[in-house]
């Protein structure tokens, strides 16, 4: 049943030319921004060269690009997240799947991964454009690979958290404003000083981002999408009536 | 009687907030009859159907559908159970076939049994031509079509239509009332709507909700005793009305 649910997301994703314009927009902005880093870097690679312990070519072109596709998808996934529970309950679909032999936890689950496979697309087209660096010089694979799984974390947290807003409402665009009010606030957090800090998930990423892989951060991502999951469940629940 | 019973509701009571919408309505159906569900504007027809069907549970009371009570054994109630609400549940960037097959696998239609089941609802609401093109571009009378087909897919024996003829032309309500009166056979149907002569010509019963309450529950032949059903029904109602009781 979740299969079936996130089959029929991913497919109705795809149906929509909205979906494929900013495919090919963020390919578009990815690329651009590939190829000024590593003019950038070409620039100065003789300068660094001569230093010790130069950065390599994946930190100076690939991690700056993780950087840059992590805040891109935080403006981006409200977007996605906005249609998937709030732009059915405006178009009167909810009822089906209210009404289906189903559970909230499968209706959540479903939309949840249905988004998240379109995501994982994005960021492995992204994480392919980073290996062409391979074309050229050594790459870090660890890197990338450190990379790709922070920003595909961040991600997936960024997709639960509009889930949940998206839950909350009927509107759209409501959901769509409320998700990345929230993720922009988090991302302010990063800039404050003190124990708030730790709630934001831009901190988090920023390990990942430098290559270094902490246990702490994995479980802190975990707890977030979970944390938002289990919300929007809740209150799916809620509204059903209490009981399941 | 021998037929068993397809779907029982006892005392539903609904408050949204401090009002009670619906209040101890309760109603059975066996396999094999077609019930009308009656009553002005707001009178509670639609949400009663809708905790009927599952999709608003009641404050209180419960319902049975072959013999699953629904907020306990929410999922085999369901999958007994078809639903067409007011507003046809459309994805309109759909095409028809998918819609229906994403319909059947939802109310656990087996792979196996889904290449009949999606040829028997298409065919039976007239659908066959127009299995390929997107349900956004499709005229009123065929979206409301898909909806019907949507809630008998899987053959359920328990179909819950809520104004199915409204917004239909004169040939399209003619055959929208001989396919109800085909799973009339078969299913149980519980229908609302406004229109007498649909009660007249489809319901062996009736049930007129005023205010949220049931003011009428008996076959159509004790409405008939009387006079003929559209002086009832506004004797009935107006009588409720005044507190006097029918």
């Amino acid at each position: 049943m979740i299969r079936l649910l996130a089959r029929k997301e991913f497919r109705c994703l795809f149906a929509a030319p909205s979906t494929w314009w900013m495919l090919a927009l963020l390919q578009f902005i990815f690329a651009w921004f590939f190829l000024a880093r590593l003019d950038d870097y070409l620039l100065v690679q003789a300068q660094l060269a001569q230093s010790g312990n130069a950065p390599g070519a994946t930190i100076s072109i690939a991690a700056p690009l993780a950087n840059v596709l992590s805040i891109v998808l935080m403006m981006l996934i409200p977007l996605f997240t906005m249609r998937l529970i709030a732009e059915e309950r405006r178009n009167q679909t909810w009822i089906l799947l209210s009404t289906a032999p189903i559970s909230s936890l499968h209706i959540v689950l479903g939309k949840f991964l249905g988004l998240l496979a379109l995501l994982s697309l994005i960021i492995v087209a992204c994480g392919l454009m980073m290996c062409a660096i391979a074309l050229g010089t050594h790459v870090d694979v660890g890197l990338i690979a450190s990379n790709v799984l922070g920003v595909w974390l961040l991600a997936a947290s960024y997709a639960a958290l509009g889930l949940y807003f998206s839950a909350l409402t009927r509107q759209p665009i409501v959901a769509a404003f409320g998700a990345l009010a929230v993720s922009l606030g988090l991302w302010m957090l990063e800039m404050s000083n003190g124990m708030v800090r730790v709630l934001s998930p831009t901190v988090h990423f920023q390990a990942l981002n430098s290559g270094l892989i902490n246990s702490s951060d994995l479980v802190y991502f975990g707890l977030f999408i979970g944390a938002f999951l289990g919300l929007t469940l809740y209150h799916i629940r809620r509204e059903r009536g209490g009981a399941r | 009687m021998s037929t068993p019973l397809t779907l029982s509701a006892q005392h539903l009571t609904l408050f949204r907030g401090r009002r009670c919408v619906i209040e101890d309505v309760s109603l059975e159906l066996r396999r094999g009859e077609v019930l009308g569900l009656l009553g002005h504007n707001g009178a509670g027809k639609s949400t009663t159907l809708q905790m009927l069907a599952g999709a608003l549970l009641p404050t209180s009371g419960h319902v049975e559908v072959c013999d699953f009570d629904l907020s306990r054994q929410a999922d085999l109630g369901k999958a007994c159970l078809g639903f067409l609400p007011e507003h046809p549940p459309l994805y309109r960037d759909m095409t028809v076939d998918n819609f229906l097959v994403f319909a059947a696998r939802l109310h656990r239609v087996s792979a196996a049994q889904l290449p009949d089941f999606l040829a028997l609802a298409k065919q039976r609401c007239g659908l066959s031509e127009v299995g390929d093109k997107l349900i956004g571009t499709l005229s009123k009378g065929y979206q409301q079509r898909v909806g019907i087909a949507q809630a008998i897919i899987h053959q359920p024996a328990v179909v819950i239509l809520d104004e199915p003829t409204v917004g239909l032309d004169p040939t399209q309500i003619r055959d929208i009332r001989n396919l109800i009166r085909e799973l009339g056979n078969s299913s149980s149907v519980i229908l609302s709507t406004h229109l007498l002569n649909e009660v007249e010509s489809l319901c062996d019963r009736a049930l007129i909700l005023q205010n949220g309450k049931v003011i009428f529950n008996d076959t159509l032949a004790e409405m008939h005793r009387h006079n003929d059903i559209e002086s009832s029904f506004i004797r009935l109602t107006t009588m409720q009305a005044e507190g006097v009781a029918p």
